[in-house]
């Protein structure tokens, strides 16, 4: 076979279109976590419905030897297994790409594009014949194509073979027949087709990275956190993290004498009750944790304000999607920023926490817990579904075992008993930050009644202004503290000196990188800040004060962070300029230089000649 | 309001609890519910109750929703922690409370709009899940804090104190708590305290959730005739089935009355308490006869008291979830926190 097409190796864009519930999700994850295997790191993520059954699904694999971390954009080999998605599949294929379909039945004319590769490949045809059970017919297409594709694009077949058998440990006729069925693509392809410019070649840039989910990898900081109670209602894209709460904490929290379990979870009949659970068992003392959406943030709101206002540590998990209302559920944005920073009717201001990968789920899974037991109060951990449920190539998780749990300002029995005196609103030191005791402590000291309405310092109950105001501006030197006690910024400068910076917070930061060393090479030298909590440390004001134009990017639609930057720094709204991105996909690198470099250029921010790739 | 001078001395010869403590030390502050209110009386039942449970004070939770109900558990049990939570969702909050530490004894109070109207949901799932907890509706069938709508619990027909008449159907919590799985079930007036104080200690002794409905008459907005909530008409209608007596530890059973008469339920906590039958034919054991006999009842405007159901070994949350003994929130970090060998582990698996 003579190509014309794309001659690449470890860059390059592979996607998959399939038909949800065909079996197709574990296909796709061999052929990303077998390139991983060789070394060569990649970037990939599922695009799917909200739907169990039928409709298109994607999954998108970008073999990147450079590390980038975000989409690129554009596709190189499209795996075109859906007749339903045809013409939009191979519509999104570049100049010079492939197509790889089913040639069981012959490509009608027009049904291809002059400019693309098409390579076909018998696979209904193949299992037909190989295979006699129906179901298995259907499920091993995917592993057939896996086969193909790894002769086309020169993976190691040993590699997908040795997953296969790691996969299908001690369940020898399952591994027969998926080895049956990757050799029956790879051996028929082997055969007829001459493999493509697009090349995987062994490397050793993945080190010792891991390939995992974000709701897994705050689940499991959530066990590392001391998390005892969490209460949830299912929800996408937030369900997979109580579900792997369950699962590694049957591995992880199961005594081994009895049997019995060192946690309860509790699936609640909506999220009221689940965020009731989790301030009933945060008041009671225990670690307790909700996970959720948008959808669920709005539920919880009261309930929110009463653990602001009688101080109870909660933690919340927020899987952002698309919003408002039902939105786009299977799909991603950071759209309940402003909704979780003032959830609750009333003054009220919630910290947050902006992972931007899994290892800092994990990280803030745990570091959440301390936050909320120190400062009595709901803290949130802002997901969002590119993080949640999109594998990444992220750094390991790593735990300092001298590291001990930060249960905050409680007061014991043995302190009630020596007489010190107890205000459950009472700040003694300055930090904003009194005292409680837990139900139980003590026979006569430290009992007190917990209440949404307005107390004075001793809980009891008042409506005098001074004594509200008093407690009101107490909550506030609390969120003070809170300043220093959350993740600061990660600031880091340009090459070049910069009067304009860049501001992004979350999964935004997956193409930042890529996107800021192309618009270095264009000219436009840039600042960059990644904020990682609310409040806002002293640190983001000045950062942004030290610059002329501010771009603020983020994944909605009114620019939710930048109002709140703008709202609590008093900055100038002109200086913070928004891009944004809010569609539902995945932020790829070439929006981002393309909005900012437009703007920059729009600025007078271009410097020098700018670079130009070589046609 | 009730003026009651309560002065913070003991009188020597006041009566102790075998812990030593008298009925003042499960008092609170004074109630500022309107004189004559049955909360009040309810609020003198637990207070007796719990001295005659001798339990220390601390080791109990009290929670409540909102509602002038909700507002009770300040007045008794002022040694323990309390929690007025949001209106309608006491359970949940109590669930969670409960999760964190089972070995507290949980009180749960609510009233009418908030068991019965924004909280239906929240006490059918409490319900459900056997939490192991005392439920105490304050039933008076009004909306009293907002000055007397309906609530859901008004019997249809019953008239407002302007004189509009219901013209929806009332909700039963008893009979929603019976089909829902409730393992104690139990409906008190407030004008009849020696009925109502066994109930709730027989509740508080019992494993899993105990609801006591008590009809609690509103002297502001719903004590007038037409009413089928006040004192008159309750007073006037009640018919209790039985009447539950506890029994001093290690007392011997004595068998004067005759067969038929008493039952003996030993209580999760393995005392014993006797059950004296007021109508030999309704048996507490029997869920489906019960629900029978409570709904031809209340189709003659009946309202039926005493123990109405009971199951004994009755099992909890914490059973059905293998929770360990020990309370989760006093778990120490070696047993939370796994450590930095099983992450390693854990990284290697995600390869």
């Amino acid at each position: 076979m003579t190509m014309r097409g794309l001659a690449r190796t470890n860059d390059f864009v592979v996607k998959f279109a399939n038909v949800n519930g065909s079996g197709s999700a574990s296909a796709n994850a061999l052929f990303a976590k077998a390139i991983l295997r060789m070394g060569v790191p990649v970037a990939a993520r599922n695009i799917f419905p909200s739907n169990i059954q039928g409709m298109p699904t994607w999954y998108e694999v970008r073999i990147v030897e450079a590390g980038w971390r975000g989409r690129r954009g554009g596709v190189d080999l499209m795996v075109a297994m859906n007749p339903e998605t045809w013409k939009a599949d191979v519509t999104e294929i570049e100049p010079g790409g492939y197509l790889l379909y089913d040639a069981t039945r012959p490509l009608a004319a027009g049904r291809a594009r002059a400019d693309v590769t098409a390579i076909g490949v018998p696979l209904t045809h193949l299992c037909q014949e190989a295979f006699a059970d129906p179901r298995q017919r259907q499920l091993f297409k995917n592993i057939a194509y896996l086969g193909s594709l790894s002769h086309l694009l020169s993976i190691e077949a040993e590699v997908v073979e040795s997953m296969l058998s790691e996969q299908y440990k001690g369940k020898a006729p399952l591994l027969d027949a998926n080895r049956k069925a990757f050799r029956l693509g790879y051996d028929w392809s082997s055969e007829h087709l001459a493999p493509l410019g697009l090349r995987v070649e062994r490397r050793d840039r993945v080190g010792d990275r891991i390939f995992v989910d974000g709701n897994s990898a705050a689940a499991l900081g959530a066990v590392y956190g001391g998390a005892t109670v969490c209460a949830w209602y299912p929800i996408t894209p937030s369900t997979s993290l109580a579900e792997a709460f369950q699962r590694y904490c049957r591995k992880l929290r199961v005594d081994k004498a009895t049997g019995r379990h060192r946690y309860a979870i509790v699936q609640a009949e909506d999220e009221l009750a689940s965020i009731g659970m989790v301030v009933g068992a945060g008041w009671n003392g225990a670690r307790a944790f909700t996970a959720t959406s948008g959808p669920g943030i709005s539920l919880m709101q009261e309930f929110i304000g009463l653990a602001y206002f009688a101080e109870i540590p909660a933690v919340l998990f927020d899987v952002q999607r698309g919003s408002p209302s039902t939105g786009m559920p299977t799909k991603t944005q950071q759209a309940d920023v402003l909704s979780a920073a003032y959830a609750s009717h009333g003054d009220t201001k919630h910290p947050l926490l902006f992972p931007e990968d899994p290892t800092e789920a994990f990280e803030m899974g745990a570091l959440a817990f301390d936050l909320a037991d120190r400062l009595q109060t709901p803290v949130f951990v802002m997901l969002d579904l590119d993080i949640g449920m999109q594998d990444w190539l992220t750094e390991p998780f790593r735990w300092d075992d001298s590291r001990t749990l930060d249960r905050g300002k409680l007061m014991t029995a043995e302190e009630l008993e020596a007489g010190r005196d107890f205000g459950r609103y009472l700040d003694v030191d300055g930090d904003g930050i009194p005292f409680r005791t837990v139900p139980g402590t003590h026979p006569r000291r430290g009992a007190y009644f917990t209440r949404g309405t307005s107390k004075d310092r001793y809980a009891r109950y008042t409506e005098e202004g001074p004594a509200y105001v008093d407690n009101m501006q107490r909550l506030l030197r609390k969120f003070e503290t809170a300043k220093s006690l959350v993740p600061g910024p990660v600031i880091e400068t340009a090459t070049q000196p910069a009067r304009a910076a860049v501001v992004w917070y979350g999964s935004t930061g997956a193409p930042m990188a890529e996107s800021l060393a192309v618009l270095a090479d264009q000219g436009v030298h840039l600042d960059r800040m990644r904020i990682r909590a609310f409040p806002f440390a002293d640190a983001i004001p000045e950062f942004i004060a030290a610059h002329d134009h501010v771009f603020v990017v983020e994944q909605n639609r009114d620019a939710q962070l930048r109002a709140l930057l703008l709202n609590e720094c008093g900055i100038a709204p002109d200086k913070l300029i928004p891009v944004l991105h809010y569609d539902g996909n995945p932020l790829t690198a070439r929006h981002i230089e393309s909005e900012i470099g437009e703007k920059a250029r729009a600025l007078g921010l271009v410097r020098g000649r700018p670079a130009v790739a070589a046609d | 309001m009730t003026f009651l001078a309560k002065p913070k001395i003991h009188h020597p010869s006041l009566p102790v609890n075998a812990l030593g403590f008298t009925r003042r030390d499960y008092e609170g502050p004074v109630s500022t519910l309107c004189a004559g209110c049955g909360h009040d009386s309810i609020s003198a039942a637990v207070i007796q109750a719990f001295f005659e449970l001798a339990v220390p004070p601390h080791r109990v939770a009290k929670l409540s929703g909102i509602g002038c109900s909700s507002k009770t558990p300040t007045y008794f049990l002022g040694q323990s922690h309390g929690f007025n939570t949001v209106h309608g969702r006491m359970p949940s909050v109590l669930t969670g409370a409960n999760l964190a530490n089972r070995s507290l004894l949980y009180l749960g109070v609510s009233g009418d709009g908030d068991s019965a109207s924004i909280g239906l949901g929240q006490f059918a799932h409490l319900m459900r899940r056997n939490v192991d907890m005392t439920y105490l509706v304050e039933n008076n069938g009004v909306y009293g804090l907002t000055k007397g709508q309906f609530s859901a619990t008004a019997d249809k027909g019953s008239r407002s104190k302007r004189g509009a008449a219901n013209d929806d159907e009332p909700i039963d919590l008893v009979m929603m708590a019976l089909t829902l799985g409730a393992s104690y079930v139990a409906r008190g007036f407030s004008g009849d305290k020696d009925q109502l104080v066994p109930l709730i200690v027989g509740a508080v002794r019992h494993k899993g959730a105990a609801l006591i409905d008590v009809v609690s008459p509103c002297v502001a907005f719903n004590n007038h005739p037409g009413s089928t909530k006040s004192y008159d008409y309750v007073r006037a209608h009640n018919e209790a089935v039985n009447r539950l007596d506890f029994m001093p530890e290690r007392a011997p059973i004595t068998t004067s009355q005759a067969p038929g008469e008493t039952r003996d339920i030993v209580m999760h906590d393995g005392s014993t308490m006797r059950l004296k039958r007021l109508d030999a034919e309704y048996d507490p054991s029997d869920k489906v006869g019960a629900m029978a006999y409570l709904e031809s009842h209340r189709a003659r405007g009946v309202v039926v008291t005493g123990l109405l159901y009971v199951a004994e070994n009755a099992s909890d949350m914490h059973d059905a979830l293998q929770t360990v003994d020990a309370p989760l929130n006093q778990l120490p970090d070696a047993e939370l926190v796994p450590g930095s060998a099983a992450l390693a582990g854990i990284n290697a698996s995600l390869r």
